[in-house]
């Protein structure tokens, strides 16, 4: 039912973990739909240094968290901003029709975690 | 990788001495028990061997066995067909939060039509309070349909005071069985109960196989039309290869049931402490007694339960989940609501369901594998060790309560 990549990053996620002093936080999902993923950002000159994640969720939430962070790493602030959840997914080479709704929010956690970064720093 | 099956509350492989009986109905013996010619002779004895197998495996009579196709189908024919054959008498049906979707949701299908039904809750354990079923009898109820044992959970139902409440109010009392036979006793004259519904793949006996006790008189509306089969009570040709394949596993069972729901339970209680010692933050969801031998439903604090079964699966270890990702919809399971469990421990509940073929090192292998798979996801999971409290609000107050 997953893809390679959808099991390659729900065995091996990259950037698992959080960041102390993050420069923006974002949070999305709840806990009685099942899914709640967290990005935390480290940005520089407008560059997203470091970004890590902590999710609880399926192997689909897992993966999609893993590979935003892996997609989001290096970018401008306006580069994050136009990644979006379909693009997430088509990296992963897709995922099953029944977790494209309430699985596959790692870009909005990411747009959170940049809204929280932007309010926290409004002459970046 | 070694493959570990722990879900036989999904379904049991076919017993291989039942696959051998079943051989020769498919070609050698390949007759319609309903011909009066050699071919339908040569298969009719069949039937109602297995028919009696049936019949003696649940304290009935063969003549009170009729053959169907499943579960489910068991179920749609004691309701659908007592509030047909008894609307006249009353339109109200009693059953429990707790119950499978063959009788929840036939139920539901009769609300929409103007029937009533009352669903009765269940305590933390996943138990009935008896009172509160006797009192929710009412001139209109024409039945009460009411599980034996709880797929998800195990949790068994006091059976035969539900059928002597049912007798003495005199209201139909339909059971679904289909999780107890084969892993309990079942004695539908003990238990006073008017329809008990059997599925063969649960026993070791082929999927599409399935059956209904119907105490001898009980007026049913039948719910396939058609020709003469089963008494007039269920129309279609018989699955003659099934049926015998059923009428063996239910005689195998009747046989060895003691014994080996022995061995089963000691490989859950095993596996139960064993994962206990190891997983700091585990819940048991199910009546810690009251249970099926074989099953063993846990939730691991903090993470999500079709995440857990992935890390199983590339381990070689097969179980199920109550989360909301595993039952295809946005909600955890229904059992677990109704019993009050809290909504991150429902996502994250587990089911471990034991058969006669699981081994001591088995048991040991997934004791051994599960607690640091556990931790990885909790190392995973912003709802774990949380320290900004506002954000977990939902997961950490309320599961604090553990």
């Amino acid at each position: 039912m997953y893809s390679e990549k959808v099991m390659d990053h729900f065995s091996n996620p990259r950037n698992v973990g959080e960041i102390e002093n993050a420069d923006g936080v974002g949070e999305v999902g709840n806990a009685s739909c099942g899914d709640i993923m967290k990005i935390f950002l480290k940005v520089d000159n407008g560059i997203i240094t470091d970004v890590k994640f902590k999710t609880f969720g399926c192997g689909a939430a897992i993966a999609t968290s893993s590979m935003v962070t892996e997609m989001a790493l290096g970018k401008t602030i306006a580069e994050a901003l136009v990644l979006t959840n379909a693009a997430v997914a088509e990296a992963l080479d897709g995922l099953p029709a029944q977790k494209m709704h309430c699985s596959n929010l790692a870009a909005d956690a990411l747009h959170e975690a940049i809204k929280d970064y932007q309010e926290r720093h409004p002459n970046a | 990788m070694n493959h570990i099956y722990l879900d036989n509350n999904a379904t049991t492989p076919v017993r291989p001495e039942v696959l051998t009986a079943m051989l020769p109905y498919f070609s050698e013996q390949f007759g319609n028990p309903s011909s009066v010619h050699w071919a339908g002779r040569q298969v009719s004895g069949a039937l109602e061997k297995a028919r009696a197998q049936v019949a003696t495996l649940i304290n009935a009579s063969p003549a009170e066995i009729v053959f169907v196709s499943c579960g489910s189908e068991g179920d749609n024919m004691a309701i659908l067909g007592t509030l047909d054959a008894l609307g006249d008498k009353g339109k109200h049906i009693i059953t429990t939060a707790v119950e499978h979707p063959a009788v929840l949701n036939t139920c539901k299908y009769l609300e929409k039509r103007g029937y009533s039904v009352t669903y009765l809750p269940v305590d933390q354990d996943g138990m009935l309070d008896l009172v509160e079923l006797e009192a929710a009898i009412t001139p209109e109820t024409v039945l009460i349909s009411i599980m034996w044992a709880n797929n998800e959970t195990g949790t068994l139902f006091p059976i035969a005071e539900i059928g002597a409440i049912a007798k003495k109010h005199q209201v139909r009392f339909h059971c679904d069985a289909v999780q107890a036979v084969g892993k309990v006793p079942v004695d539908v004259q003990a238990a006073n109960v008017d329809f008990l519904v059997i599925s063969g793949h649960k026993l070791g006996a082929p999927k599409g196989i399935g059956a209904i006790y119907i105490r001898r008189g009980t007026k049913l509306t039948p719910l396939l039309h058609g020709g003469h089969q089963e008494r007039n009570r269920r129309a279609g040709t018989h699955n003659v290869p099934s049926i015998v394949g059923l009428g063996l596993a239910c005689e195998l069972a009747g046989q060895e049931m003691a014994e080996k729901s022995v061995q089963i339970k000691a490989l859950r209680d095993r596996l139960e402490a064993g994962l206990f010692a190891a997983v700091p933050q585990i819940k048991l969801n199910g009546h810690p007694t009251a249970r099926l031998p074989n099953t063993l439903n846990v939730s691991f604090a903090w993470i999500e339960g079709e995440s857990l079964l992935m890390s199983l699966d590339m381990k070689g270890i097969a179980a199920s989940s109550g989360s909301a990702c595993t039952s295809g919809s946005l909600e955890p399971s229904h059992v677990l609501g109704a019993m009050c469990v809290e909504v991150t421990l429902a996502h994250s509940s587990t089911r471990f369901s034991l058969g006669a073929n699981n081994t001591e090192a088995e048991i040991d292998y997934v004791i051994e594998i599960l607690p640091p798979i556990v931790q990885r996801l909790r190392d995973m999971s912003p709802l774990y060790n949380c320290r900004d409290r506002e954000t977990c609000t939902v997961g950490c107050e309320s599961l604090q309560k553990l």
